[in-house]
Parts: C-alpha cells; sequence; structure tokens
C-alpha cells in the first residue's frame, strides 16, 4: 500500500461511506424521503451531466431538457413497443433518442462560442419541445405517454418488477456508475484537452487539437448521459411529459451547477439536492401555493455574485485530483 | 408551375404580408433593446422577455385607472426602467469584469423571480387590454383594425427616434464612446457605470413600452415572456449580436416567413420556420447576417 497516497485513501474512504448511507438510505428512510433521494439522484446525474459542458469544456449548456426529454420518450416508446417491459431495451432507446438530439444540438452549437452556444442550446431545445408538444400522434402531444414500470433483468437469474427499493439500488448504480464514468474521462487526456478548451480555446486550437471534434465528443457525451436521466425518471414515474422537454428543465439543470459547484462532478448532485430540499421545506412550511421560485431565485442570484464556486467550490481542486 | 402559382391565394399573401410586418416591428423593438445591452455591456439579458411582460402587466393596470392608453406606454416604460436600472445596479455591476456568462445566469435567475412573481400576484387568467383606436378600413374581405398598423408605425417611431438618440445626444455619444474603448471613456470623464445602467433602464424600458403596444393583440399572461425571449433571441443570433440596422431586418424578415407559413401549418408549427433561418444561418454565416466586427 506504499504507492497510495492519504488523499486517494481519503477519496475512496469517503466514495464507500457515502455509498453506504445511499445503500441503506430506502431501507430506513420513510417512503416520502426514500422516493425523494431517487428522485434526486437522478437530477443529480442530469445536472453532472451537464456539468461536464459547463465546468470542464466551459460550455454553458441552457439545452439539457432536450437530451433529458428524448431519453424520457426514448424509454417510452421501449416500454409501450415491447411487452413485458425491459429496463435495459430503455436505457438502450433512451440513448438512441438522446444521441440524436445530441448529434444535432453537437453539430450545429458547436460552431458557437459563450454566450451564442447558450442560446442556441436554448432555442435547439425549443425545436425538440415544439416537434413533441405538436405531434400528437407519436407523443400523446400535451398529455405525453403513459407506462408501467418494467421489469429489471439480469441475465437468466434474475427478474421481477423494480419496486421502489429495488429501483432507489438501480438508480444509484447507474449514477454512481455513470459519476465514476465521467470522472475518469475528465482525467483523461481527453478530458485534459477540454479543460484546456475552457481555459484557452486559440491556444488550444494553435497547439493543434480539432477542438470543434472534441467539443461535439464532450456535447454527445454529456447527451447521452443525460438521455440516461431521463430514461431513469421515465421509469420512476411512468410516464413521459413534454413539460421535460420544456425549458424549465435546462434551466434547473444551470441551477443545480451554479449552486452545487461546476467542475465537481459530485457538486450538481448536491446542488440538486439542495435545491429540491429548499423547495420541500418551503411548500411545508408556507404551503402548497407558495411560489418558491422566487425566494429560491434571490437565493441563486445571491450565490452567483457571493459564492460564484458553488457549495462544493472549495474543494474542487481536491476532488479533481 | 402554373398550377402551383394559382393555387397561392394572393390576398392571403398581402394579408399576412401586412400582420407580418406588424409582429416584425414589434419583435425589432424588443430585439433591439436586447441587441443594444448587449453590444454595449456585454450582458446577455434573459430576463428581456419577462421585461417585456411586466411592461404589459403594469400597462393593463394603468389603462384600467386611468382609461388612457398612452398615460399607460409612458407610465410602464418608465417603472420597468426604473425596475431595470435596480436589477442592474444590485446585481449586474457587481459582475462587471468577471465572465459574461455570469450575466446570462444572473438575469436567467430574474426571469425565474419575475415570472414567478407575474403569476402568484396576477393569476394564471390572461388580462385583456382594450386598444387605443378602434378602428378598422377594408382589406379584401376583412375588417383590418388601424390600430396594428398604428403599433407597426410607432414601433419604427421608437427605434428611429432610439437611432437618433445614440447618434446625436450627448448621452448617446457617452454610450458609443463605453462600447468602443470603456477604460478610455472613463479617462475621459463619462460616468460608465452610470451610463451602463442607463443602457440597461433603457432596454428595459423599450421592452416594456413594446408589452404594453402587444398587449391588445393577444392579451397578457406571465408566460408570453419566453416566446419572445426566444424570437428576439434568434433574431439577435441571425441579425448579427449588437447590430441595431440587423436585427430590426431579421426581425421583419422572420416574421413575415412566419405569418406566410401559418398560411399553410397552424401557428405553433410554423415556429419552426424560424428555427429553420437559424439553422440556416448557423451552418453559412455563424457570426449573423449583418455582424458588425467587434
Amino acid at each position: 500500500m506504499k504507492n497510495l497516497d492519504r488523499h486517494t485513501i481519503i477519496y475512496w474512504v469517503g466514495f464507500c461511506v457515502v455509498m453506504a448511507l445511499l445503500i441503506v438510505a430506502p431501507l430506513v428512510l420513510p417512503v416520502f424521503w426514500a422516493k425523494f433521494l431517487t428522485e434526486v439522484l437522478i437530477w443529480g446525474l442530469l445536472a453532472m451531466s451537464s456539468d461536464l459542458l459547463i465546468g470542464y469544456t466551459g460550455m454553458v449548456s441552457f439545452g439539457h431538457s432536450a437530451f433529458f426529454g428524448l431519453g424520457m420518450y426514448g424509454a417510452a416508446a421501449a416500454l409501450l413497443i415491447v411487452h413485458p417491459g425491459n429496463v435495459w431495451l430503455a436505457i438502450l432507446f433512451g440513448f438512441a433518442g438522446a444521441a440524436g438530439a445530441a448529434l444535432f444540438v453537437a453539430y450545429f452549437s458547436t460552431r458557437l462560442r459563450d454566450i451564442y452556444f447558450a442560446i442556441t442550446t436554448l432555442i435547439f431545445s425549443q425545436i425538440f419541445y415544439v416537434i413533441i408538444f405538436t405531434w400528437t400522434s407519436v407523443t400523446g402531444g400535451e398529455n405525453g405517454l403513459i407506462f408501467t414500470r418494467p421489469h429489471l433483468t439480469f441475465a437468466w437469474f434474475y427478474d421481477a418488477r423494480f419496486n421502489l427499493t429495488t429501483l432507489h439500488w438501480f438508480v444509484l448504480a447507474i449514477v454512481a456508475g455513470s459519476y465514476l464514468f465521467l470522472r475518469r474521462v475528465t482525467q483523461s487526456p481527453f478530458g485534459k484537452v477540454l479543460q484546456s478548451i475552457r481555459e484557452n480555446e486559440f491556444r488550444t486550437r494553435a497547439i493543434g487539437y480539432p477542438v470543434e471534434r472534441y467539443k461535439i465528443v464532450s456535447v454527445l457525451l454529456s447527451g447521452l448521459f443525460a438521455g440516461l436521466a431521463g430514461v431513469l425518471y421515465a421509469v420512476q414515474n411512468e410516464f413521459a411529459a413534454p413539460d421535460f422537454v420544456y425549458f424549465i428543465t435546462s434551466g434547473d439543470t444551470v441551477i443545480f451547477n451554479v449552486m452545487g459547484g461546476i467542475g465537481t462532478l459530485v457538486g450538481p448532485i448536491v446542488g440538486a439536492g439542495f435545491f429540491q430540499l429548499l423547495r420541500e421545506l418551503m411548500s411545508r412550511i408556507f404551503g402548497d401555493q407558495f411560489p418558491y421560485l422566487i425566494p429560491l431565485g434571490f437565493i441563486f442570484i445571491a450565490m452567483i455574485i457571493f459564492l460564484p464556486q458553488g457549495l462544493l467550490g472549495f474543494a474542487r481542486r481536491w476532488l479533481n485530483r | 408551375m402554373l398550377a402551383v402559382i394559382s393555387a397561392i391565394p394572393f390576398d392571403l399573401l398581402l394579408i399576412q404580408t401586412v400582420n407580418g410586418i406588424v409582429t416584425g416591428m414589434i419583435l425589432a423593438l424588443v430585439a433591439s433593446g436586447l441587441t443594444l445591452i448587449f453590444g454595449i455591456m456585454d450582458v446577455v439579458n434573459f430576463a428581456h422577455g419577462e421585461l417585456f411582460m411586466l411592461g404589459a402587466y403594469v400597462g393593463v393596470i394603468v389603462m384600467v385607472a386611468t382609461g388612457n392608453f398612452w398615460l399607460a406606454l409612458i407610465i410602464s416604460f418608465l417603472v420597468i426602467a426604473l425596475l431595470g436600472a435596480v436589477i442592474q445596479i444590485v446585481t449586474l455591476r457587481p459582475l462587471i469584469g468577471r465572465d459574461p456568462l455570469n450575466t446570462i445566469l444572473v438575469t436567467f435567475g430574474f426571469s425565474l423571480i419575475l415570472q414567478n412573481f407575474a403569476l402568484w400576484y396576477f393569476g394564471p387568467v390572461a388580462r385583456r387590454m382594450p386598444a387605443p383606436i378602434l378602428s378598422h378600413f377594408t382589406l379584401f374581405y376583412l375588417d383590418y383594425p388601424w390600430y396594428r398598423l398604428v403599433i407597426a408605425g410607432l414601433s419604427a417611431a421608437i427605434i428611429g427616434g432610439f437611432w437618433l438618440f445614440l447618434k446625436y445626444s450627448k448621452f448617446g455619444v457617452w454610450i458609443r464612446a463605453t462600447t468602443q474603448d470603456r477604460v478610455m471613456a472613463q479617462a475621459m470623464g463619462i460616468p460608465v457605470p452610470w451610463v451602463l445602467t442607463g443602457v440597461f433602464a433603457l432596454g428595459a424600458g423599450m421592452a416594456a413600452a413594446s408589452g404594453v403596444l402587444f398587449a391588445p393583440l393577444v392579451g397578457v399572461d406571465h408566460s408570453m415572456g419566453l416566446d419572445w425571449v426566444l424570437k428576439a433571441f434568434i433574431v439577435v443570433v441571425v441579425g448579427g449580436m449588437g447590430s441595431l440596422g440587423g436585427s430590426v431586418v431579421a426581425a421583419i424578415f422572420i416574421s413575415l416567413l412566419e405569418s406566410y407559413a401559418s398560411i399553410w401549418v397552424n401557428p405553433s408549427q410554423a415556429v419552426i420556420v424560424s428555427f429553420v433561418v437559424l439553422i440556416l444561418t448557423l451552418l453559412f454565416k455563424p457570426t449573423g447576417l449583418f455582424a458588425t466586427p467587434k
């Protein structure tokens, strides 16, 4: 164990402790909070996928709802066409949907930088929204699509319908796996190039890296994981609705990132939890009708001005080592 | 070929041309506020649509209280300009010198706040606003309201007045100097922070004015902002960020295309036409059609 330094040990011990807590959580928490936690993990995955763009490549995407939504509708297609529904097939279809959207957005938006990228991703996500909203015969239009939860199957030895606990574990496994994968990506040579694009795009280009290709791949990767989050959300809630393709989902994604701390990967999950917790608390204290987004908006603005690094920003270097 | 031409309903085409120019002028007014705030301050104002919406609400309130449309227009302009100034001083001024992406996040926060405030305070039911001019003229088989033409004219007048203001007034010269070189302008004794505040207030006021002008056409509700800010963004990207003339031309062009498209498809799908224009622009001239080199 001599070649393991202190940082690595602390990091993995911390990782295991958090994982252990999250595994035990659905067994000890009341049903509502267990479900809440699962949902936070799913939103966290969405925000984490967007962090690859915001925090590492330096491109703010205001269009992640498109990938999330296409993932949802992809899952819906798989679950409505094939009976009994199979979660792996749903993920495959969700990936296909999200990849289609991501390819389209990546091809056009990566021609632009900074603010222009943000605006065009927003506009592209609205294109998908309009298509899904008006193409009633396929997507169910305003009403969306309803289906039942699929079976979780592992080859030949396990086949059962999801219940809340197994669903939580499944979501947790996928989110943790995605985290480790994305962390590996950001530490790989590929990820280093993305970070150098964030720091200085012109110099990266001058050194000879095909910047556009790197950007397209990073948007694709980000879109795939956002689509995965969409599949999980569809499986958890047993529906796909156009509301989730709407801009508000993208806005929430950006808020989770900024609140949790961009460029940390775990920060966005923390941000998602923080946001949903505040929202839940406010609606418990002030009632359901309370416009919780008004105080949350002010908190968000105050954080940008006074705490631009986000909640986990202080640990950014440490987490990325 | 002949069959195709004769299949085009020319009267409908002319009516849609007029409609397109009217909405195009309002869109131009919204987009020119947006492009000015960007061109001068490097701020992408995400809350622009919400200022448009709030402006329309203030207009409705004043209209109900006093019954005078023109008073409503002026008061709404002033109130929202003041709101814009407050937003700029409190939240955007501390961000000067930081990455411009921070400003898009802050104004996005404001758009959330303002939209939810409007929903909570005014309720989800759309408000109606009576038009100040009720007379019609005959356009083929339609009774076309004069008010629509007045809107187009007024929008053009406001944009033109603004252009003259930028070109000839002292404050306009200050604004242009600040755009060209902020540090040098400061050195010459121009109060740059207040110029920036003034520009934001002016842009906000223009959004409010277009909101009031537009309100009699469809009514006012809390969600109208996003549609407009999206369209304005498309216009600004197609026309070239920071180019006033470009955004006017692009606004009219896109609105015309959309209203022609809505002869054949329903209006919610006609939006796709402007998306197509955007995609084509990005493919062939990503800096916008009329971008001024900066």
